[in-house]
């Protein structure tokens, strides 16, 4: 059973601001929801091990040589707001 | 027949014989367009323009006798989360609502080189997380057959641009269904290839280990065509698997003899609508009159794929979705007192209910205390999906069951009930979960709507999918049911 206050401090580690409405919401549907994966518990899994991933990933290593780059015109040119070659943000302390 | 009804196939045989020019039949797509997307909404972003500029250019290449590749001037609709270079790409959501990419996605470029023409982005659940395409940020798309009904998501634009003939072909992306569910919706051709197969770099992300770009398409030699042209090793994308990737319309052999297709009961039992499953019950039959061994056989933990997937989906898309913070691109909210609160104001006022609701979802299954119970148990269960599908596969080279447990439902239907609509992924997304291919085709029609067949097979075995599905095809011919609009 998920609380308010579990919904509220989720919001908070995942940056969300939400509204009375929303919380009360997400409380009881978030609850159905995690209710429904209990079934889960039905299984042992104790000795299965994880899969994050279904290749054998590895690690992709190349020469240490510069490749193509993209100027930084173009990769500002959606800055909600900028200054020179920098994003701009509000003051952070 | 007008142009904007034919398929690729047609069209191409049509461009190398000089019967038509590659500006006839764009203008005649664009004109479809005009004409049925008030009504059905497929389209995000229309790109008439470079579209008509494009066509051209092949025209003066065709006329110079250069090589014509087979998607040469054959007009493609593609999903809104696919990075267009100087084309507006919204995800569906409004927190990317003014989104410009500098640059294209790998899937787009290979379009280019093949010569394809892009008529436009489309519609999709907000950030492809959704089974309706109602979780837009900006509108619903419908249903081609029936109008009040939804095309199945996430990528119904794609599904329904290319079922109401407003386009030729269709790029969607399938994470637990996204490409195979609005295809049967929308009585047309949809693939999930195996994961790896075909690069993800400049796919908008929701779930890294589950997403996958596939084709839609109006018939099975159509959709080989397409899956050819994207498939292959990408350096940008570390997940991108290194395969020679063949000739995909090779495998397109009227031919199922001795082909062992298994249908797993667990497809075929509760949740499953009475009259689908007839419907494919009916299309094993007919497999095996034409020559493969059909029977029944077992995924035991079928039944748990469900939970294992709504989480270990919002869990990565969660994680995901951690960037739209309104520092470099997308929205940024005004009114703020400090960095922290834009975070918050942007995200809360940028994103769509859906979307809140998973990123809710997958931060409480990897927060503290709650990480082994929920994801790490997700991963494990995962671990025996796949395990069933591999042992599966020893004795099978090709699985079968319904794609839609239930027809397209009514808009506004499911929207309320965030479990139900999760349900409609039923027999989906366990193919995710095991990073499996697998497609749908048309099985007919109940009650005027479309039923898809999905058939899944092994890693990288593409090719024997597409056989079954091309004699299926043939064999039936329910892929020329078309709505009547």
């Amino acid at each position: 059973m998920i609380s308010k206050s579990d919904v509220e401090h989720v919001a908070t580690l995942a940056r969300l601001e939400l509204s009375e409405e929303e919380k009360e919401l997400y409380t009881k549907q978030l609850s159905a929801i995690m209710e429904y994966f209990e079934k889960l518990k039905e299984l042992d899994t104790d000795d299965v091990p994880p899969t994050p991933h279904v290749l054998p990933l590895k690690n992709v290593l190349r020469e240490d040589k510069p490749g193509e780059q993209m100027d930084s015109e173009k990769a500002l040119s959606n800055a909600p707001d900028r200054e020179g070659n920098y994003f701009r943000v509000p003051k952070i302390v | 027949m007008e142009l904007f009804q034919h398929t690729a196939n047609q069209l191409h045989k049509m461009l190398i014989n000089k019967e038509v020019t590659c500006e006839e039949i764009i203008q005649s797509v664009l004109n479809r367009v005009e004409k049925v997307d008030e009504n059905i909404c497929s389209y995000i972003t229309v790109t008439r323009d470079s579209a008509l500029e494009k066509a051209r250019e092949i025209d003066k290449k065709i006329i110079n006798g250069d090589e014509i590749p087979p998607l040469t001037g054959i007009p493609v609709a593609v999903k809104d989360n696919m990075c267009t270079e100087n084309i507006r790409t919204t995800c569906s959501s409004n927190i990317l609502h003014n989104y410009i990419p500098p640059y294209n996605a790998t899937v787009v470029e290979r379009l280019n080189d093949n010569n394809a023409v892009m008529i436009g982005k489309t519609n999709m659940d907000e950030f492809a997380m959704g089974s309706s395409c109602e979780n837009s940020g900006f509108f619903s798309t419908r249903n081609p057959w029936a109008q009040e009904r939804v095309p199945g998501g996430s990528s119904g634009g794609s599904a329904a641009a290319v079922a109401a003939d407003e386009a030729v072909l269709g790029l969607g992306s399938d994470t637990g269904g996204s490409v195979r569910l609005p295809a049967a919706f929308c009585g047309i051709v949809g693939m999930k290839p195996t994961y790896g197969a075909v690069s993800r770099y400049g796919l908008i992300a929701f779930a890294s280990s589950l997403d996958q770009i596939g084709p839609f398409a109006k018939d099975v030699s159509d959709c080989a065509w397409l899956l050819s042209a994207i498939c292959g090793y990408d350096p940008k994308d570390s997940t991108s698997v290194e395969y020679n990737v063949p000739d995909y319309t090779t495998f397109l052999n009227n031919n199922v003899k001795g082909f062992k297709i298994g249908i797993p009961k667990e497809f075929m039992g509760e949740g499953i609508d009475e009259k689908i499953k007839k419907a494919i019950e009916d299309s094993a039959e007919k497999m095996a009159s034409l020559g493969a061994e059909v029977e029944e056989t077992s995924l035991p933990h079928s039944e748990y794929a469900l939970a294992a997937y709504y989480l270990i989906a919002p869990a990565e898309a969660s994680s995901n979705l951690a960037r739209y913070d309104g520092v470099r691109y997308g929205y940024r909210a005004e009114d703020v007192q400090d960095v922290v609160d834009m975070f918050k104001k942007t995200r809360s006022q940028g994103f769509g209910p859906e979307v809140k609701r998973r990123i809710m979802l997958g931060t409480y299954a990897l927060s503290a205390g709650y990480y082994d119970a929920y994801y790490n148990k997700a991963l494990k269960v995962r671990t025996l999906i796949k395990q069933d599908f591999d042992k599966a596969f020893e004795k099978y080279d090709l699985l079968m069951s319904p794609t839609n447990p239930v027809l397209p439902f009514r808009r506004g239907e499911k929207i309320d009930d965030p479990l139900q609509m999760y349900l409609v992924d039923l027999c989906t997304q366990s193919v995710n979960l095991a990073g499996i291919p697998a497609i749908s085709l048309p099985a007919g029609l109940v009650e005027g709507l479309p039923v898809g067949l999905q058939l899944m097979g092994k890693p990288f075995d593409e090719g024997n999918i597409l056989q079954a599905a091309y004699t299926f095809e043939q064999n039936t011919g329910y892929y020329k049911n078309k709505p009547s609009m």
